[in-house]
């Protein structure tokens, strides 16, 4: 494929994702940060990000298991796990989080299952995207070319 | 083009994720950084000693942490972190006759009014909500002091004495930060400032999410 044409379609790639509320302004701003100096930022951060989550998800789902809830441990990951989507942009999953903090609250157990299988789909299926994107965005790199900067304006 | 060594500032935030967008922000901004998970890691790299903070440096302690000099401009710190939050770090800080010098700020995920104005009245020179942004950077120029700890030394006369001249030399050194207050985004010192501001001024208008009530609000909140 032409390099025009692989970095259209990585643009309109990723401003889908900003389109359908994946991502947020935030992980404009971890664009911002990378540069020749720092080449590798966003998909450090988004690894350390992947790590991260796929722990906390664990941690929650045996938490969210037990006999007898322990909703100050429920509560303490899951404003951990909001706290770190919001560091990188992954808007969806946070607001889950914030929605599944109103339940832990209320030490509704039904609804915080229902949260806990929703900030899993969310979150799986915001990796499985910017998986895509880095592959997108290493094609065009290793065709010679650079990854467009986002106009923020156009959508 | 500076003659002046970089500032040095210290973050602390129990999040490694949070540790990487803060390191990468302070870099990008010309500041040298080091970055600690915890409250009691700040104050061991503070050369901070809570027998030393009792005495009057009439006993001066031979250990290597206490004879390490450790110039530290600002410190930058998470609120809720396990164990000792931002606030009681800022507290030990404030109460300190060798860190109080130091400009702390906070940084937290939620804004709360009552935290806010808590961590201002206990000294705290600015809160930052989380995330935070390029943009916040340059609210950090206007209060780096350039403040050395002072080692326990042998003559406790020569302690005191330095001290005494440091003082003035920080409210100097206030006055011109405060003269420059004005216009903080004139301030940048390199080209990569001017054009990351540039940057950011294209960038802020145009995202309709959150931008207004974390922009403006938190610090005049007070």
């Amino acid at each position: 494929m032409e390099l025009g044409l692989m970095q259209r379609r990585l643009e309109d790639y990723t401003k889908s994702l900003f389109m359908e509320g994946l991502l947020d302004a935030q992980f404009l701003q971890l664009q911002q940060l990378q540069d020749e100096s720092n080449p590798g930022f966003v998909g450090e951060v988004v690894s350390l990000f992947f790590d991260d989550s796929e722990k906390l998800l664990n941690e929650l789902t045996s938490a969210m298991d037990q006999q007898i809830v322990d909703f100050r441990k429920v509560d303490s990951y899951v404003h951990q796990f909001k706290g770190s989507s919001s560091s990188i942009g992954a808007q969806r999953i946070k607001n889950v989080c914030i929605l599944f903090r109103n339940y832990i609250e209320e030490q509704n157990i039904e609804a915080c299952l229902r949260c806990l299988q929703q900030v899993k789909q969310e979150y799986y299926h915001v990796k499985s995207k910017l998986e895509t994107l880095f592959r997108l965005e290493q094609q065009v790199l290793a065709a010679g070319g650079s990854i467009p900067a986002i106009e923020v304006t156009s959508f | 083009m500076e003659v002046e060594s970089q500032f040095h500032v210290l973050a602390v935030d129990d999040s490694l994720i949070d540790r990487k967008l803060i390191e990468r922000l302070l870099k990008t901004s010309s500041y040298q950084v080091t970055t600690v998970d915890s409250g009691s890691k700040a104050l061991e790299f503070l050369g901070f000693r809570e027998e030393d903070e009792q005495s009057s440096s009439d006993y001066p302690s031979i250990s290597p942490s206490s004879q390490r000099v450790v110039e530290v401009n600002l410190i930058i710190t998470d609120y809720c972190m396990p164990g000792m939050t931002g606030y009681d770090l800022l507290k030990k800080i404030k109460e300190s006759s060798s860190l109080r010098n130091i400009p702390v700020v906070i940084m937290s995920s939620e804004n709360v009014p009552s935290r806010v104005s808590r961590c201002l009245e206990e000294g705290a020179e600015e809160f930052f909500l989380k995330p935070v942004k390029l943009s916040d950077m340059s609210r950090l120029r206007p209060h780096m002091k350039r403040t050395k700890l002072i080692p326990q030394k042998p003559e406790p006369e020569k302690d005191e004495k330095q001290e005494e001249e440091l003082e003035p030399e920080n409210k100097h050194q206030i006055q011109q930060q405060s003269n420059s207050n004005d216009h903080p985004q004139t301030q940048s010192n390199t080209s990569n400032n001017k054009r990351k501001a540039a940057v950011e001024e294209a960038i802020s208008p145009d995202i309709t999410t959150r931008r207004p009530r974390y922009s403006g609000g938190v610090t005049t909140a007070v």
